[in-house]
């Protein structure tokens, strides 16, 4: 346990000295929150250009942006993720020094992604503070359910973090299209998941994909924390209780706990039959 | 009994991938690649153990799969009595790897970053960890270079951390692949001594070494390992191999330059040849491993019908690139 825990801190260190040390502490402030702002723009402006006007609904407007807002989560952890045993692996070719150290590999990668969750909470954070005090979301920090945000926000970051880890898995094998794998899975995610319009508009089989992965009711719940009185009708998720929600949440993120665990170890032992882990290919 | 190595009949294969075999003119199983056949080498605890071949030997697949990295195609592969394949764990607790040539290191720390960061994947308790690594910065000669981004530091200076990565955690086994390889004297100087006395500061700490430096390994070695072509051709101490070709005489022909060298292979008491041509200087140099000296009537002559003339001819007594010679019938570089 205090082994694993050193490599979480150990590993946490490392990925915040690579986030945060390119460039000066300012550039890096001034980073921080432009990207997010900017990012948040490009919705608000296609919506007002989609609609022919200002954001007037604003029940649809908060669902769209706050679906949008905590899916920044999912690209940075998922992208991240993964994207620590190609850098590793390829850029610093550090990969193999870390393997055979006598540590779990699944704890350094749970610590690189620690450094990805609050580089993305910091964006999360902005993008939110920008969407209420500016655009006008009528989040209101005395009436909204604080203990289901917290909750749900921590087994969400648990089921990214493992998605995440079955994704290293597979990168384990791949070097070319790693960058595309996390790519692609996080756009899946973005139009199964009712990231930005309810599943309820996806064909039969799209809603049925959509309900099968848990970043679907992670949102959800993300979206009645902050806005308990405020929800949007039709979206598929609408009518279910609070507990419910909660219950699909970690019983979906429990499945793919143990899915990455498989994937992971698949990974690790065909890599390692193959010489993959410490390739380098130049991608 | 334990060894801290032991390889029986290990064997590893890289296959290459169907689609290629397609393209290829060739039948698919031409394809594969043996790295490594039906090794066996026994390693015992306090050896420093070299492992003497030419690029592409297998030297490097050996390391891999002792380190962990890599799983052979067939036999066993023990560190510490570990298997390899089953085992992992434990031997990754006892052990550290160095390889030479390579750029690895997170480029955005600094050394004494990089150097702390890897102590914590090992246990180390901080404090102890940066007394450890401020000790060998300074027994390197780069404690000037502890506040250096890694990315700024030169070759020599890069190796020298990679090294000090590598012994800062006390392994009881360690493998350095070509741990001096593209540096400079002083560096490779630096490093040899270091190793040589680590590994004779404490009982029970093991070496395995590869290199195709013939020096290197005649100098740090106690027992040392041929292989060719991913097999081993002989293993004994350096001064045993040596004794193999002691009847030979080594002889070295500086000539004119040589069109066709191989015209003097199967002379009469030459056990083996190699030469190379010295294109600056419009010369060949040969070496000679002649059973009977009554050969060297017979090569002059051979030289001369070519219309060369010879600079000089020197007798050595028999070096490991000698025994290498001899064993594998080519040179090493």
């Amino acid at each position: 346990m205090k082994e694993n825990l050193r490599t979480l801190l150990g590993a946490g260190w490392l990925g915040w000295q690579m986030e945060a040390n390119w460039t000066d502490p300012f550039l890096f402030m001034i980073y921080s929150v432009a990207k997010p702002v900017s990012a948040a723009l490009i919705l608000v402006f296609m919506y007002i250009v989609i609609l022919g006007g200002v954001a007037t609904e604003s029940t649809a407007f908060a669902y769209i942006f706050l679906g949008n807002a905590f899916f920044i989560y999912v690209g940075q952890v998922l992208f991240g993720v993964t994207w620590v045993i190609h850098e590793d692996r390829e850029h610093f070719q550090t990969l193999k020094l870390i393997y055979i150290s006598p540590i779990s590999f699944y704890y350094y990668i749970i610590g690189r992604a620690g450094s990805k969750i609050l580089i993305a909470t910091v964006a999360v954070v902005v993008t939110l503070l920008f969407g209420i005090f500016i655009l006008g979301i009528p989040v209101d920090a005395f009436t909204m359910d604080w203990a289901l945000l917290v909750l749900c926000l921590t087994v969400g970051m648990a089921c990214l973090v493992s998605i995440g880890i079955a994704l290293a898995g597979i990168t384990f094998m791949t070097a070319k299209h790693s960058g595309g794998i996390n790519e692609g899975i996080a756009g899946l995610f973005y139009v199964f998941c009712g990231v930005v319009f309810p599943i309820t508009q996806l064909p039969a089989w799209g809603q049925s994909l959509g309900y099968a992965i848990p970043v679907t009711y992670w949102l959800e719940a993300m979206r009645k924390a902050l806005l308990p009185a405020q929800q949007l009708e039709g979206t598929g998720l609408h009518g279910i209780e609070n507990f419910w929600l909660v219950a699909l949440l970690a019983v979906s993120a429990l499945f793919f706990y143990f899915l990455s665990i498989l994937i992971f170890r698949l990974g690790d032992y065909l890599a390692r039959r193959a010489g993959k882990i410490d390739m380098t290919t130049a991608y | 009994m334990n060894y801290a190595v032991e390889t029986k009949d290990l064997t590893r294969i890289f296959r290459v991938k169907k689609r290629r075999r397609r393209r290829s003119e060739s039948k698919g199983s031409e394809q594969d690649v043996t790295a490594l056949k039906d090794v066996n080498l026994r390693i015992e605890e306090g050896e420093l153990f070299g492992l003497l071949g030419p690029n592409g030997a297998g030297k490097t697949t050996l390391i891999k799969i002792l380190c962990t990295l890599l799983l052979p195609t067939s036999g066993k592969a023990y560190v510490a009595g570990n298997d390899v394949e089953k085992d992992p764990y434990p031997i990754r607790r006892i052990i550290n790897m160095v390889s030479g040539g390579e750029t690895s290191g997170y480029g955005l720390l600094t050394t004494r970053e990089n150097l702390w960061m890897f102590s914590q994947f090992y246990g180390i308790p901080s404090k102890e960890a940066k007394k450890r690594i401020d000790e060998m910065l300074e027994a390197f000669g780069i404690w000037d270079k502890r506040n250096a981004k890694v990315r700024t530091l030169s070759t020599g200076e890069r190796q020298k951390a990679n090294v000090i990565r590598g012994f800062m955690t006390d392994p009881s086994i360690i493998f350095l692949d070509e741990p001096t390889l593209g540096l400079d004297v002083n560096a490779s100087r630096t490093i040899r001594k270091f190793i040589s006395d680590w590994v004779r500061e404490t009982s029970g700490r093991t070496v395995l070494l590869t290199t195709h430096y013939m020096m290197e390994a005649d100098e740090l070695c106690d027992r040392l390992a041929i292989i060719d072509e991913g097999g081993i051709v002989a293993c004994d101490t350096p001064r045993n191999l040596k004794k193999t070709v002691s009847k030979a005489s080594s002889l070295m022909f500086e000539a004119d330059y040589l069109r066709d060298p191989d015209k003097l292979k199967g002379i009469e008491g030459i056990q083996n040849f190699t030469y190379k041509h010295n294109g600056q200087m419009n010369r060949t140099l040969l070496t000679f491993i002649v059973e009977d000296e009554s050969a060297v009537a017979d090569i002059v002559s051979r030289i001369v019908e070519q219309g060369a003339k010879i600079h000089s001819l020197e007798k050595r007594e028999p070096t490991l690139e000698d025994v290498f010679v001899s064993l594998v019938g080519k040179g090493l570089a």
